[in-house]
């Protein structure tokens, strides 16, 4: 099974990357750009048929590992 | 929708009935008194101003009786403790501004934005007196690396400070890094920034001239960091997410153009007064500055720059944002100011103006939504004696005969025990993360007593160093306090420099419990002591209560930012061996003292008794001898003695200098005590052979007791005592077992 | 001689690099902002280190697109010396200027301090004065230095002499391919290198081995503009 898991900074956090990225984008003439979110993008092959054990077990290591949830969102999708 | 929002805001009545007040930390009496000044109820903007201006971080109201012990005046003394940062003259038009700060319980919570962000203030608290800032160093306590939670504490700091320090092109050069249990949950996180200034650049946070427009600069307010107790009222639960407070993110390359711009403004000489937006934001800052120049203050809210939608005057009031500062010029100056900005991107906004009402008001969509005495926010503030009580682990501790503990006899394996210890190892794992080199002016690289930095034009150099050591405090407060002083004046001299002055951050336990304040009482009083004697002045620190966890308090930690003048840079002076022949000599008397050593707590697992024994008067005349004899050119090396004592010195020069040494000390203690005691007031220095006697001679004159205890010599450390041989082991691998600890314990 | 030092917002090494071309060689040099448009006037350019834009998206991402560029890619085709250090190495990969690409250092940590580099190449405008082969000492601080060309490209640089420095062996502090530290183009007026030459030209400092990159580049201007002279 092959999961797509997003992290992304919250909301109302301040992400410099996102507003350095804006900023770039508006003077290279992209006048239409709002606002900017930079996050990071994991691939990951699980080793398991059990859809609701994967999301599960993804959830945890979202948790744990894959994002700061003092700081960061994530979402997933399964595929397969 | 910032209407409703403030239309859920608890009224004055409720504030007062349901005592909201109390979740913001303001207390019954405090209220009254405030309504007293306000000659009716507070509203919740009002109340949320008070709060924060009242807080200790803003008021000092539990420690300014105890911190007013502190000398903070000095022939040198250009500003002292009040502003952002203090200053001291350094001959030639020229003047070093220097401050630490603590970010402890930020960093608890998210170790590399809260180490992050802590770096960030303290680099605008010397921008913002108009100084350059040229170093960076940190003062860290972790609890022990066996513990995973306290491994990412510990690792992720780190980075946070690298992160923040590399970016913004500022070199972080000298540090420490303790680890002990009793910061378990509890990491210590101390930032110290060192700048220069000419002497007619100073500036001053100050809202000067009725009718002088107010500046904000840097990125847009969200809702960063507002005290989450505070928002915790049942009208905004329900509220989404994004609604709640967040955590602040720093964002060092704004820093970086924000101080370039404000530099460059302050350059152009039209600034009347500039200050950050530091802990409490918007608030505190527009406060202070109006109260610095006894005038009132106006805000319009509307027009601060705002990040999220629909924020409410308190929100915009308490947010603690990063990277933002407030300024005041004249209407005719307003044009040039904007220009500067404008060519650096970033956003420079008119939002208030001086007045000569002595008031702080607000206005928010065409509504007066605040109105304050500024005098009773800043100064009014009841300032508490707190009662004091000697703990009962202080009596029993002096039962304790630390000299009886069974003897250590395996000497080289008890040293390769505390070359290990984290305390004591290398910690070149966390100093290479670091970029020490940019501004090409490191002179004397992390590793050494301390740092040293050179100044671009001329012969001059500053040393800086960080210094406390928390177990010694814990077990007598007030001779620990006088060790954190005397030890980084110790390294000051090491390095070849004369002590200036010294910043301060105490970090304690729960000021209320009477055994904690009587730590900070003790501990404050032996500091002063030190700074009057080694004439080293206070110029100014922070203040950082209620570190404590499940456990308890941590260990009362004072920690000690010290500058220091080399006068030409020859003499800059390094703890490394130099060469093959080199003759050891030993300065000051070795006593039995292992209360809170390093082997003490490596061999036999405990810290207790009392600490080592500190003699100011012989202190002073030590530090003089060896500044004078480091200055006449005698000496090769120079280490001063600390944790782990003599072994470990002599240990630590040998790994650095990639030279063996023949040693032989005579002494009539113990052999473990002999060169492991750590007794305070000793260096350990060498002399080229030709000149041994010339030093040996010269430190006699001074009065300072010292012996020839060795010779530098082959790849092996050698050290006998009494002839009897006690360690033997090659350099080399003192030195994996050295620096292989901490990147051992990470991995 | 007339050099440049570009200046990026965030740039940080445009004092050290300025600094270093007055103590080393004495020659003019000025401060040029990331959005000047004439760079005529100019016989080499130095593009410092630092966290240009804060390093944000990817290292030298932004920069390359800053107005600047533009003329410092039509210096590079005039044949004037063009030298990008540490983040400037990695503005001039992203920009086309130099092959090859700036990765994440495989220890995944920010690293400085001293490295060991070993001459590759003396066939520069940049390293004339050194001999080949040698080892010299240059500091690093870096945490995206790791640097990364495909099979194709190495061959080509290798068959061109377009590697300048490696580090030495046993000590390549990133992981980069073939120990390299330091790449020119073709033509050899390009050159980006992740270690700083401008902090090691003082031996209070640490170091002077870099002080000739500085002496060469002067070295080269001479004989250059002595030729076009003579011819």
């Amino acid at each position: 099974m092959k999961a797509t898991v997003y992290v992304t900074i919250k909301q109302n956090v301040l992400d410099p990357q996102g507003s350095a990225v804006q900023g770039a984008l508006h003077t290279m003439g992209f006048a239409e750009v709002g606002k900017v979110r930079v996050g990071k993008y994991l691939e990951l092959e699980l080793d398991t048929t059990d859809r609701s054990e994967a999301e599960t077990r993804l959830t945890a290591m979202c948790e744990k590992l894959l994002a700061n949830t003092v700081i960061e969102d994530y979402r997933f999708e399964l595929e397969g | 929708m910032a209407q409703q929002l403030t239309a859920k805001e608890p009224t004055p009545e409720q504030i007062a009935d349901q005592q909201i007040y109390k979740q913001m930390g303001v207390t019954d009496n405090e209220y009254e008194l405030i309504c007293g000044f306000l000659g009716r109820q507070p509203n919740y903007t009002e109340i949320g101003v008070f709060s924060v201006m009242w807080s200790e971080h803003c008021s000092y109201k539990n420690s300014k009786n105890v911190l007013r012990r502190f000398p903070t005046s000095g022939p040198k003394v250009l500003m002292g403790p009040g502003e952002g940062a203090g200053i001291v003259d350094i001959g030639d038009n020229q003047a070093v501004v220097f401050k630490i700060e603590s970010h402890n319980h930020p960093s608890a919570i998210e170790p590399y934005q809260g180490a992050a962000t802590g770096v960030g203030g303290i680099i605008r608290d010397i921008f913002s007196m108009g100084a350059r800032p040229v170093a960076l160093l940190n003062s860290l306590r972790f609890g022990r690396l066996q513990n995973e939670r306290v491994r990412y504490l510990f690792e992720h700091v780190v980075s946070g400070i690298a992160g923040y320090g590399n970016c913004i092109g500022i070199p972080t050069v000298a540090g420490e890094v303790m680890f002990d249990e009793s910061y378990e949950g509890n990491p210590l996180v101390n930032a110290m920034c060192v700048g220069l200034i000419d002497h007619d650049k100073i500036q001053r946070g100050v809202a000067k001239g009725v009718g002088n427009p107010v500046f904000y600069v840097g990125p847009a307010t969200g809702r960063d960091g507002i005290h989450g107790a505070t928002f915790a009222s049942e009208e905004l639960t329900e509220e989404s997410e994004a609604k709640r407070p967040a955590v602040q993110v720093g964002d060092p390359f704004m820093e970086k153009l924000v101080m370039e711009a404000c530099l460059e403004l302050i350059d152009t000489g039209i600034v009347l007064g500039i200050q950050d937006m530091g802990a409490a934001g918007l608030t505190c800052s527009s406060a202070e500055m109006a109260s610095k120049a006894g005038n009132g203050l106006e805000l319009y809210l509307d027009e601060v720059p705002q990040r999220e939608e629909g924020m409410t005057p308190y929100e915009m009031m308490l947010s603690e944002s990063q990277e933002r500062m407030l300024f005041v010029v004249e209407p005719k100056d307003e044009a040039q100011a904007r220009e500067i900005f404008e060519r650096w991107g970033i956003i420079c906004a008119k939002v208030g103006k001086v007045t000569d009402d002595g008031r702080l008001r607000l206005f928010h969509q065409g509504e007066q939504v605040a109105d304050m005495p500024v005098t009773a926010l800043v100064d009014e503030c009841p300032v508490y004696d707190k009662p004091s009580k000697e703990p009962a682990y202080y009596g029993e501790n002096a039962k304790i005969d630390t000299a009886a503990y069974p003897e250590v006899k395996d000497l080289t394996g008890a040293l390769k025990q505390v070359l290990a210890s984290p305390t004591v190892a290398s910690k070149e794992w966390v100093y290479n993360q670091y970029d020490y080199m940019v501004r090409t002016s490191t002179a004397v690289q992390p590793g050494s007593d301390a740092a040293v930095v050179t100044i671009h034009g001329t012969r001059k150099a500053l040393a800086m160093t960080t210094d406390c050591n928390g177990r010694y405090v814990y077990l007598d407060p007030e001779v620990g306090g006088r060790i954190a002083v005397a030890e980084a004046a110790r390294n000051i001299v090491c390095s070849g420099a004369e002590p200036l002055a010294i910043t301060d951050n105490l970090n304690f336990g729960n000021p209320e419990k009477p055994e904690v304040f009587w730590q900070i009482e003790k501990s404050v009083d032996g500091m002063a002591e030190a700074c009057r004697e080694l004439d080293t002045p206070v110029i100014g620190g922070n203040v950082s209560l209620y570190n404590e966890n499940a456990k308890g308090a941590i260990y009362p930690t004072p920690v000690v930012g010290m500058v220091g003048l080399v006068h030409d840079v020859d003499h800059i002076t390094t703890q490394s061996f130099k060469s093959e022949g080199d003759r050891i000599i030993l300065v000051g008397n070795t006593k039995a003292e292992l209360g809170g050593s390093e082997l003490q707590y490596v061999v036999h697992g405990v810290t207790e008794g009392r600490p080592p024994t500190l003699d100011l008067a012989g202190e002073k005349k030590l530090l003089d001898a060896v500044l004078g004899a480091i200055q006449k050119g005698y000496v090769a090396s120079a280490h001063d003695l600390s944790e782990g004592g003599l072994a470990a010195a002599l240990a630590e020069s040998a790994i650095s200098g990639k030279l063996g040494a023949q040693v032989n000390v005579q002494s009539d203690l113990r052999p473990d005590i002999a060169l492991f005691s750590e007794s305070q007031s000793r260096i350990l220095l060498t002399a080229k052979p030709e000149q041994a006697e010339t030093l040996n001679k010269w430190l006699a004159e001074q009065g300072v007791v010292s012996a020839e205890i060795g010779i530098v010599k082959g790849t092996e450390l050698n050290i006998q005592v009494n002839g009897q041989p006690a360690v033997q082991a090659p350099v080399e691998q003192l030195e994996k077992v050295w620096k292989d600890a901490i990147p051992c314990l990470m991995n | 001689m007339k050099f440049a030092v570009i200046v990026f917002p965030g740039s940080n090494c445009d004092i050290d690099c300025y600094k270093a071309v007055e103590d080393t060689i004495g020659q003019k040099v000025d401060y040029v902002w990331h959005t000047a448009t004439d760079l005529s006037d100019y016989d080499c350019i130095l593009v410092p280190g630092g966290f240009s834009y804060g390093d944000y998206l990817r290292c030298g991402a932004i920069a390359r697109f800053a107005p600047v560029m533009n003329e410092v890619r039509k210096a590079a085709d005039a044949g004037k010396y063009v030298l990008g250090i540490c983040n400037g190495f990695q503005i001039l990969t992203e920009a086309g200027l130099l092959p090859g690409a700036l990765l994440r250092n495989n220890g995944m940590k920010f690293r400085c301090h001293a490295t060991e580099l070993e001459v590759v190449s003396n066939n520069t405008a940049f390293t004339n004065q050194y001999a080949l082969g040698e080892s010299i000492n240059i500091p690093i601080a870096h945490g995206e230095g790791n640097y990364y060309c495909d099979d194709a490209t190495l061959a080509e640089l290798k068959a061109n002499n377009q590697i300048v420095f490696r580090y030495a062996a046993g000590a390549n502090p990133n992981g980069s391919v073939e120990d390299i530290a330091g790449v020119s183009n073709k033509q050899g007026n390009v050159v980006g290198m992740m270690p700083h030459p401008e902090r090691a030209v003082d031996q209070l400092l640490g170091s002077e081995d870099g002080k000739r990159m500085f002496t060469s580049i002067l070295n080269a201007w001479r004989e250059q503009h002595g030729a076009a002279i003579n011819s």
